[in-house]
């Protein structure tokens, strides 16, 4: 296989794998001030994901790495092009970060009400643009020779926003399934059955989403070309009805199982699509930048191969087990009693 | 200013602010680790104090270290696009690599420290630090390796109007790297010895605590005076490296106009920038910079008047900065001598001058690091990848002032308010002391310390 072609799977590995963590940590981050109705709660939330959330995000900071590395071109030109939408996801996953390690710093009452506030805002706003940007990529930006032609504002456009809230949506019913199977007493079951209501919102967003896509992307041309690939969409779909069947059979950890599923094919769906473009143009396919016009020299992408293939199944590998030392229910009941949170 | 001044304020604010919890993470998680593997060995309780007391400043800085991080990791493709087009091949692979090795392994790691005190072993547990310890010097080797790239490019050729890796071992033995990893951890190791020993002294001056600060002191005096000396020895070859590949910082450095043999170093030198020539230059020893420089007390030193003048730095930053940065690495040499006899000889509570001025010292570690990036940057203008592509080159094309004003603003005033909260909570803590309950962010429920 060309090394452009396993980049471009690993590439999208490392993007759905973050999505697929930090998603719930989105979620929890979202929802703690609805599903936590006392500090206890609060803090119940902010526990269940204090462990592993650094964790999570270190995959964004991959992605990112990976993506210089091995396609510098688009790196560049994706991360200049779209400067302001990342700077705010910037400025709100560092307030994020800071509002999950200081809320528990201090006891006073405002001092915590504004870190709840950041910490909402720091899980809402990437959610949100992170699914605008991705929508904007599968359409294709605005970009020639003469270089960017959108902004900020063009990048709202109405595929991008469902996209935005499709994530949203996501988010927020894997993060209430996460919590409802991290915590136990009265709150595990209202994030259960939170979980179970916005699941019907999702579900008119995902319609929405395969059927808006059909109209303004050329996401669906790789598929017709080849009927195999339907697999992904297919199992995107299953996954998704999944997450309710678990949830009316009671069986959480599954359900979140099948959210895990959900957003890794979603987001594949979205790729395959583009494939061999990492971000096409949407004015003129010359000037689209592909896994081959924008990759790295193929020395450099086998040395990144070595490294990817040693060390990611180390990463994975301790991850799965520090998921499993923190593998118990914490309880609202004990907070700030038994000390870890 | 236009986006290439912006972009420039932009790095120079967003990479020194991260540089300001950085160094304190390197050195300050290896002093942690080593209580920590003490409390394991001795079962003495006062080690598993420290371990809880430091540990707890220690998260706080490191919460900011992390944050401000990701900022840099972007930065590169939003305002350097045309630098990331063009070296990518070569710089893109040491970041990823940094983040799959070090970043991974300090995250998840750090999570089982702070939250797994009754989830793992004892031993498990002081092993978790040690991996942090490990991870964030590691992280610091991959960056400076990349970062002495641009300062000394080998093993690639221009090719396809780009720059193309050919040989990934020259990268990983460049010398400039190697030399930048070590002067740069040990700088970090003598800030975090100077953040123990000014925290202790407060303690020691206000008489509370005496035997756990006593106690931290000495291991943060023995540890700052090992660091102080290598950052000062691997500095010299640091110095010796530098007048090998790039003689126009070397020069600046040393604010060097003519090109001379047997160059003399003036202790007294005051610059004149615009007659490129030094107003003052006294009290010199005969040879000794050709010998810094060279090793030769008579080898040829080259002068800024020998290269054109778009191809020279700022003298002025790069010479007060290098000066400045000489002049407390010496200093630092001096205190932790004192303060290591001191604490060796249990001296240390009587002399309360000392304690002040360890004290008060605190800051100038940090100083030295701040002034040492400024030699490096500044002095390889106008360079970013020095002789190879010119920092005006670099900058993003499809960006706009407004934009960059806008995001220089944003991380100005977030940073100013994330820097205020930092200082709130750690001068907080710092004052609380070892007694003061700090279980809410780590460690064990009151009941079990009591
Ligand atoms: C000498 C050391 C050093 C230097 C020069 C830099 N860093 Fe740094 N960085 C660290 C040493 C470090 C660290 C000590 O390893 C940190 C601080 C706290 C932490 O978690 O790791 C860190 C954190 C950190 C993170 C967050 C990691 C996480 O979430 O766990 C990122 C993405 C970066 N850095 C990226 C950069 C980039 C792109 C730099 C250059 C422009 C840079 N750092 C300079
Ligand atoms: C991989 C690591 C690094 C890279 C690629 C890098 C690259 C750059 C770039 C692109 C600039 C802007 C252009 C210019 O020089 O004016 C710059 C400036 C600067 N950087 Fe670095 N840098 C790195 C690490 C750091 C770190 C960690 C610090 C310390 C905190 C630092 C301190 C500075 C300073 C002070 C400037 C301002 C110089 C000036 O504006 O003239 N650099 N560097
Ligand atoms: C005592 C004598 C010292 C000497 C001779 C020395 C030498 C140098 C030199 C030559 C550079 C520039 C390297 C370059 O251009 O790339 C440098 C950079 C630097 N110095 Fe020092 N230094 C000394 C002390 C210190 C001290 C005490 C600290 C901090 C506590 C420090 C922190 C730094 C840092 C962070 C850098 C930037 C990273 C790097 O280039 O390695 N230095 N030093």
């Amino acid at each position: 296989m060309e090394f452009q072609i396993i980049w471009f799977i690993l590439w999208s590995v490392l993007w759905a794998v973050y999505f697929m963590l930090d998603g719930f940590d989105f979620g929890a981050g979202i929802l703690l001030n609805f599903l936590g109705k006392n500090e206890k709660e609060k803090r119940t939330i902010v526990a269940s994901i204090g462990p592993v959330w650094n964790g999570n995000e270190v995959w964004l900071i991959t992605a990112g790495g990976a993506t210089f590395a091995a396609f510098p071109t688009t790196y560049a030109l994706m991360f200049s092009y779209l400067y302001t939408a990342l700077l705010i996801i910037l400025f709100s996953l560092i307030l994020r970060g800071v509002a999950l390690e200081f809320r528990g710093l201090s006891s006073g009452e405002r001092w915590r009400k504004n870190w709840d506030r950041a910490l909402f805002a720091g899980s809402f706003i990437p959610s949100l643009l992170f699914g605008v940007a991705f929508g904007n990529i599968f359409q294709g930006l605005p970009m020639d020779a003469k270089g960017y032609h959108g902004s900020l504002l063009t990048l709202l456009n109405p595929y991008g926003l469902i996209n935005g809230l499709f994530f949203v949506l996501l988010f927020i019913v894997h993060g209430s399934l996460w919590i409802s199977v991290k915590t136990e007493g009265d709150m595990a079951v209202r994030a259960s059955r939170l979980s179970g209501r916005a699941w019907f919102v999702l579900l008119v967003i995902a319609v929405s989403f395969l059927v808006f896509t059909a109209f303004a992307t050329n996401l669906y041309t790789n598929y017709l070309h080849n009927f195999i690939l339907f697999l992904f969409p297919i199992l995107a779909v299953l996954s998704l009805l999944g997450i309710k069947l678990f949830l009316t059979l009671d069986r959480n950890l599954a359900a979140f199982y099948a959210s895990c599923i959900t957003i890794v094919m979603v987001f594949f769906t979205g790729v395959i699509g583009l494939f061999p473009n990492l971000v096409p143009s949407s004015i003129n396919p010359d000037y689209s930048l592909t896994i081959y016009n924008s990759s790295s020299s193929i020395y450099t992408l086998k040395i990144m191969t070595l490294v990817a293939l040693i060390f990611i199944p180390i990463v994975i590998a301790y991850q799965i087990w520090s998921y499993r030392v923190f593998g118990s229910r914490l309880s609202p009941d004990a907070a700030g009693e038994e000390g870890h949170y | 200013m236009d986006t290439l001044a912006l972009s420039r304020l932009q790095f120079a604010v967003t990479a020194m602010f991260h540089f300001i919890f950085v160094p304190l993470t390197l050195g300050l998680s290896i002093l942690i680790a080593y209580m920590e593997s003490r409390y394991v060995n001795t079962g003495n309780e006062i080690y598993l104090k420290m371990t809880k007391f430091w540990g707890k400043l220690f998260l706080i800085n490191f919460a900011l270290g992390i944050v401000t991080g990701i900022t840099m990791e972007f930065q590169f493709g939003m305002n350097w696009a045309e630098y990331s087009k063009y070296v990518g091949d070569i710089f893109g692979a040491p970041l990823a690599i940094e983040a799959t090795m070090a970043f991974f392994l300090e995250s998840t790691f750090i999570g089982l420290w702070i939250f797994g005190w009754n989830r793992i072993s004892k031993k498990v547990h002081a092993l978790s630090i040690w991996l942090v310890a490990v991870a964030t010097n590691l992280s610091a080797l991959w960056i400076l390796l990349a970062n002495g790239w641009m300062q000394k490019p080998v093993g690639y050729v221009l090719r396809n109007n780009r720059a193309e890796m050919v040989d990934f071992g020259a990268m990983l033995t460049n010398s400039y790297g190697w030399l930048k990893f070590f002067h740069t951890i040990f700088s970090g190791y003598v800030i975090a010895a100077f953040f123990v020993m000014g925290i202790s002294a407060y303690h020691l001056l206000k008489k509370s605590n005496a035997v756990f600060f006593k106690k931290s002191f000495r291991i943060a005096a023995t540890f700052g005076l090992v660091s102080s000396l290598l950052v000062f020895l691997v500095g010299d070859f640091h110095a010796a490296e530098v007048a090998h590949t790039q003689p126009t910082k070397f020069a600046a450095m040393e604010s060097v106009w003519e090109t001379q043999k047997s160059v003399p170093y003036n202790l007294m030198v005051i610059p004149d920038i615009k007659n490129e020539t030094n107003i003052v230059e006294t009290a010199g020893i005969p040879g000794l910079l050709s010998f810094l420089a060279f090793h030769d007390s008579s080898a040829e030193v080259v002068g800024l008047k020998a290269f054109p003048k778009e191809d020279r730095p700022p003298v002025l930053p790069t010479f007060l900065s290098f000066r400045g940065m000489a002049a407390l690495g010496m200093l630092f040499m001096l205190l932790t001598l004192v303060a290591f006899i001191l604490s060796l000889t249990n001296r240390l509570e009587s002399s309360t001058i000392f304690l002040r001025i360890i004290l008060y010292s605190l800051p100038l570690p940090y100083i030295a690091a701040q002034l040492g990036w400024i030699v490096a940057e500044v002095g390889r203008q106008p360079w970013i990848v020095y002789n190879v592509l010119r920092t005006s080159e670099a900058v993003s094309k499809s960006i706009t002032p407004l934009q960059v004003w806008g995001s220089l603003l944003g991380f100005t005033l977030l940073y100013g308010a994330l820097a205020l909260v930092d200082i709130y909570l750690l001068t907080r803590f710092a004052k609380k002391g070892p007694d003061e309950d700090v279980s809410s962010l780590i460690g064990p429920a009151k009941s079990q310390e009591a």
